[in-house]
């Protein structure tokens, strides 16, 4: 009799007190991962969705916010400074990055085979930039860049060329400044990931390469870079989202918020903060601004994704079975 | 002569990698007109002295040490302590959900949490968290990257049968965490535990939203804060002994530790 209730009732158990029973058993496990997910709905979850409802109002954070549709949409798309953003933005991260990838790529190589020696010196060397701060590192190049007795100038006049008016004249020589400082920032960051990655491809492969007299550029770019193409995808991915992030370098170095002569040092994360919330209160505005820039990133991930992914064509298959 | 040419185009490289940091250090000892002399100066002066009576006058430098030394240390010891339970929990325990949980968690990294920064800002005016350091330190400290990192750490480091053995023995799951496995990862400590601290030294954006005022500042907001000033900033070279009080710290450790760190990081990143 006693028994058959108690069957009874576990027949009956109802999904929600299963999951407590779950949960009361696992009660571990759950506390002990609770907090990533409890900090990521409320600091992390919570904003982007509020964000994207945001955009559609608009709002100065004190009176009552006004419902405008893609009103701000609109207007951020028709912003000739936008694009001007965009554009510096762009320009900056695209010729940054082929020196940051390709650069780090080649350092990697060489600091992996065994073309030279003292080779954890170099990668302590290398590797100091991205310890340092980027508002240091800022105010150094700033001053290293300076018109009249900066480091830099004083090279250029000694190669017997004229010196550079880096932040004046109209501007034209801010966003190769900035670009030369973040290519010395991040090179070594990204061949140390490289080197990370070069670490989990066999020695014999390139031991094999050798016998069959294979010569360093061969190996290069039919052994090692085939091999790192998911790495490679993974910086690059990093490096279309720190590009968009791109604002304190800029700032400091132009040392204004509205990026030198002409706005040519203003990167889409100066315009964004500089609606709201570090310049103007244009709260709905600046959200839309955010939701166009992820927009770019998603559509530069998926591009991405397709280009590199290595078995894409394999993928449907594998799922299906 | 090919060697010669790579190791030349190598001590290049480096040697553009530290002149930055040398005429920083040149620069601090100098005074500003100096500074701003054609040719520039290329080795020591003597006004480091008179630099650091000016610093001292000028901004309060040592008050900002001491505020990025709280943040930083509270966000290392958070993030340390929350990503090694989560990543512990991930790797040993078998739980309905788990893998489910995981997914998510690695899909977080992947999102521009730039999208939200708007309405993030917002919510820490809403809770009256401007001019707190509870912004700064609390939101990012369990952060998917950190128990992704831990994971795999313990995957490949603490033997499930040492858990069983003290279970067996009637250990709590409280003290088995903190007796059993946390003297266990001191090395993926080590690694995560100085991109923690380097990351939030330097972070720059979100003390700049945060922090408004000038007594909380941080080490990075002090230096903006000398540079921006145009009554202050024209001081070069109390500026550019600041910038060397702010990262010395950090270039002493990085380069007593970096043979560690520099592989630890590359041992953590192979099992991907």
């Amino acid at each position: 009799m006693n028994s058959s209730t108690l069957s009874g009732k576990r027949g009956a158990i109802s999904p929600l007190r299963s999951f407590l029973m779950q949960l009361k058993k696992n009660r571990v496990a759950y506390a002990y991962i609770s907090p990533f997910y409890l900090l990521f709905i409320v600091f992390g979850l919570f904003p982007i969705v509020a964000g994207l409802y945001l955009s559609f109002f608009s709002w100065d954070g004190i009176s009552k916010a006004l419902f405008v549709g893609l009103r701000n949409y609109a207007r951020l798309l028709t912003d000739p400074m936008f694009w001007k953003a965009l554009y510096n933005t762009a320009y900056i991260g695209v010729f940054a990055h082929i020196f940051i990838l390709g650069g780090g790529l080649v350092l990697a190589y060489i600091l992996n085979s065994d073309l030279v020696k003292r080779k954890d010196l170099f990668k302590t060397v290398y590797f100091l930039p991205v310890v340092t701060s980027s508002v240091v590192v800022a105010i150094v190049f700033q001053a290293m860049f300076g018109t009249n007795s900066g480091l830099i100038n004083y090279a250029i006049q000694s190669l017997g060329l004229h010196r550079i008016d880096w932040w004046g004249g109209k501007g034209d020589y801010i966003k190769p400044a900035i670009l030369i400082m973040f290519v010395w920032r991040w090179i070594g960051w990204n061949m140390v990931i490289y080197l990370a990655g070069m670490q989990g491809i066999p020695h014999e492969l390139y031991e094999a390469a050798e016998m069959d007299g294979a010569r360093h550029s061969q190996v290069f770019f039919r052994i090692t870079v085939p091999i790192l193409k998911p790495i490679i995808l993974f910086t690059i991915l990093q490096s279309v989202i720190g590009t968009i992030n791109l604002f304190t370098e800029p700032l400091v170095l132009t040392n204004s918020m509205k990026g030198g002569q002409n706005n040519q040092g203003l990167t889409v994360m100066m315009y964004l903060l500089d609606k709201a919330p570090w310049g103007n209160n244009l709260y709905g505005y600046a959200s839309a601004c955010a939701y166009v820039l992820c927009a770019i990133i998603v559509v530069f991930s998926v591009i991405n994704m397709k280009l590199f992914s290595p078995d894409e064509a394999e993928k449907p298959t594998r799922r299906r079975a | 002569m090919k060697k010669i040419l790579l190791y030349a185009s190598l001590v290049l490289v480096g040697v553009a990698m530290l002149v930055p940091f040398y005429w920083m250090f040149v620069l601090a000892t100098r005074s500003t007109s100096e500074i701003f002399r054609f040719p520039p100066p290329f080795w020591f002066g003597d006004n480091l002295a008179s630099n650091f009576a000016n610093m001292l006058r000028t901004v309060n430098v040592f008050g900002s040490y001491l505020n990025s030394v709280i943040i930083s240390t509270a966000y290392t010891f958070l993030v340390l302590l929350f990503c090694s339970m989560g990543g512990y929990a991930f790797a040993m325990y078998r739980f309905p959900g788990r893998d489910k949980l995981f997914g998510i968690l690695l899909v977080t990294m992947m999102i521009p949490f730039m999208a939200g920064i708007v309405p993030w800002f917002i919510m820490m005016a809403k809770f009256k968290l401007i001019n707190s350091y509870f912004a700064l330190i609390v939101p990012g400290c369990a952060n998917a990257f950190g128990i992704f990192w831990m994971r795999q750490y313990c995957q490949n480091n603490v033997p499930g049968s040492l858990i069983d053995a003290a279970k067996i023995d009637g250990c709590s799951e409280w003290l088995i965490f903190f007796r059993i496995i946390v003297p266990i990862l001191p090395p993926a400590f080590a690694a995560l535990g100085i991109m923690s601290f380097i990351g939030s030294w330097n972070d720059f954006m979100q003390p700049l939203l945060i922090l408004r005022n000038s007594r909380l500042f941080t080490l990075p907001l002090l230096l903006r804060y000398l540079q921006g000033d145009p009554m202050r900033g024209a001081d070069q070279g109390v500026l550019m002994l600041a910038n060397t009080l702010a990262v010395l710290p950090l270039l002493i450790a990085f380069f007593a530790a970096s043979k560690y760190f520099l592989s630890g990081l590359t041992a953590g990143a192979i099992k991907e």
